[in-house]
């Protein structure tokens, strides 16, 4: 893709007679420059948030009430009292294994649907899919009730087996449509091959489409991964203190503990930092995922 | 509030419908959707259009620009609050007062707005991933052509980008509604749906009413009205994905 464009601004100086050129964009060089200054002001001021609560995190408290400034004596103070006081450790590990535990419940469920709606379609396959797709759509709000009065009459308020039932659930639309689509890239002659070979229908999603469609299949958790960890909605209303996950742990800092800045920034910053970089990692995967396709 | 036991008929709904605060609330819904949509959508269009563009370090700007739709709500909507709204040490009152301005005491006099801004902040980057992602698709040997018969940038984007755009802009409009229509964690860590219902929307007074108040009964014909605004919306993008399906 870049290599492609790479060679345009060169090109469109040579073609382009001087009289057609903009004369406010003239000069290439300036052009550039005035564009690298703009790209890269926007880019800092929407990520200013966040480097400023990363920067945050490393203040004392008085130090983080203080006016704002950028020169301070780094400490890992904060760091040090989330650990110790709050049991940090306790919500993030709720958030890993309700993240982890959803997405593998998922893929277990969708690897199965997927691959019968991409290998064996019947005329009633697309339309099976697309009613799947319109339960994410369904706002939240709208089934909080039941599955509240649901979680409380069986005990699943406040239990981790709650949550990861609930983001199952959730993103198991986006799980089935994602990876359907990333088998319905693979060359059915493959799995044929297999066949003839005599794999069974088991052997033949194991051995040969699972490691065929890895990265696709990655990608897939990654996603649900991403999705379940950031959840807010029902972390907030379904979980108290056993299964609390780091974005309900969070929240907790809203009221009288808001005034903790420092440690406030220092919890967030390590709650945000792992799905950032995935996020990084995962654009791509994210924008198929979260347009069901609609935009490729 | 209707009888307790028994079947209630449409009882909940003529509450629910003769209730102030659901009027309220649906005013703060709609008035949250359009203006986070139209500062996301118009934002967002224009900086895929610079993002677009060649510059030193591109690949790092557009990760930034990026990066606050991958930090949870709670986490953005508490930085804000604290770090960048706080009437006395936050950043925004700083700038404003270095500049000579009056500090704004942001989630007490302004309190909707502040949530937008939030929101906004966070689904900026949502509109510009995916237009983004549309860009590349835009054929540049058109906007080549358009260039060498004379067309200025605002003709191009016009008159080309814009169009091709279109149908990933009603996307991101889409998707956008059926989750702002719901926003409920920024609410609830900020203002708590308050001064009196000022940031109440729909979501949290159907959580005010099921978990506070518990009325289930109101409660849940609220989130039937949810489900009905969000499936006018859903009707319209499963049609889209539809189509798109058979391509």
């Amino acid at each position: 893709m870049t290599t492609s464009r790479t060679k345009q601004p060169g090109s469109e100086t040579a073609a382009i007679p001087l009289a057609a050129r903009p004369s406010l964009l003239a000069s290439p060089g300036i052009r550039k420059l005035g564009l690298a200054v703009l790209g890269w002001t926007i880019a800092c001021v929407i990520f200013f948030p966040i480097f400023w609560m990363v920067l945050t995190g490393f203040k004392t408290e008085a130090a983080a009430i203080a006016d704002p400034s950028l020169i301070f004596s780094p400490t890992l103070e904060s760091y040090q009292a989330v650990q110790d006081r709050s049991g940090y450790a306790r919500y993030a590990l709720n958030s890993v294994a309700v993240a982890f535990g959803s997405t593998l419940l998922a893929l277990v469920i969708a690897i199965p649907s997927a691959y019968s709606m991409a290998f064996l379609p019947t005329k009633r396959t697309k339309g099976t899919l697309l009613w799947m797709l319109s339960t994410k759509m369904l706002p939240s709000v709208g089934v909080l009730v039941p599955i509240y009065l649901i979680f409380r009459d069986v005990g699943l308020l406040d239990t981790r087996t709650g949550l990861i039932i609930v983001y199952t659930l959730m993103n198991l639309p986006i799980v089935v449509w994602m990876l359907y689509t990333f088998f319905k890239d693979m060359p059915k002659d493959i799995l044929e091959a297999g066949r003839m070979d005599g794999a069974s229908t088991l052997q033949e999603v194991l051995f040969l489409l699972m490691p065929l469609t890895l990265p696709g299949i990655a990608s897939t958790g990654l996603l649900s991964v991403i999705l379940s960890w950031n959840e807010a909605f029902w972390s907030l209303n379904l979980t108290s203190s056993n299964a609390a996950p780091l974005t309900a742990y969070i929240a907790s800092f809203s009221s009288p503990e808001g005034l903790f800045w420092a440690k406030l920034s220092a919890a967030s910053t390590m709650a945000i930092a792992p799905i950032l970089v995935l996020g990084w990692m995962t654009q791509k995967q994210m924008v198929r995922g979260l347009t069901f396709g609609a935009v490729k | 509030m209707p009888g307790m036991t028994g079947f209630a008929g449409l009882e909940n709904y003529r509450y629910l419908f003769t209730d102030p605060a659901l009027w309220s609330a649906m005013g703060t819904t709609l008035l949250l959707v359009g203006w986070v949509l139209a500062i996301t959508v118009v934002g967002g269009t224009l900086l895929a259009v610079l993002f677009q563009q060649e510059f030193a370090g591109r690949g790092i700007a557009r990760v930034l620009a990026i990066s606050p739709f991958f930090v949870m709500p709670t986490v953005s909507a508490l930085v804000w609050k604290n770090m960048m709204m706080h009437p006395s040490n936050g950043v925004l009152s700083w700038v404003a007062e270095s500049f000579g301005l009056p500090a704004v005491d942001w989630f007490s006099s302004l309190p909707l707005t502040s949530i937008i801004i939030i929101v906004a902040w966070q689904w900026l980057p949502f509109a510009l991933l995916i237009l983004l992602t549309a860009m590349q698709s835009l054929d540049e040997d058109q906007v080549e052509a358009a260039r060498m018969d004379g067309a200025g940038p605002v003709a191009i984007f016009f008159f080309i980008t814009l169009p091709h755009l279109k149908r990933a802009i009603s996307v991101v409009i889409m998707i956008e509604m059926i989750f702002l229509l719901t926003i409920f964690a920024e609410i609830f860590v900020t203002t708590s749906g308050g001064p009196g219902l000022a940031t109440t929307n729909l979501a949290y007074l159907i959580y005010i009413r099921a978990l506070l108040d518990f009325d289930v009964g109101m409660a849940s014909a609220g989130g039937v009205i949810a489900i009905i605004l969000a499936n006018i919306v859903a009707i319209f993008l499963v049609r889209m994905v539809a189509k798109n399906l058979e391509d």
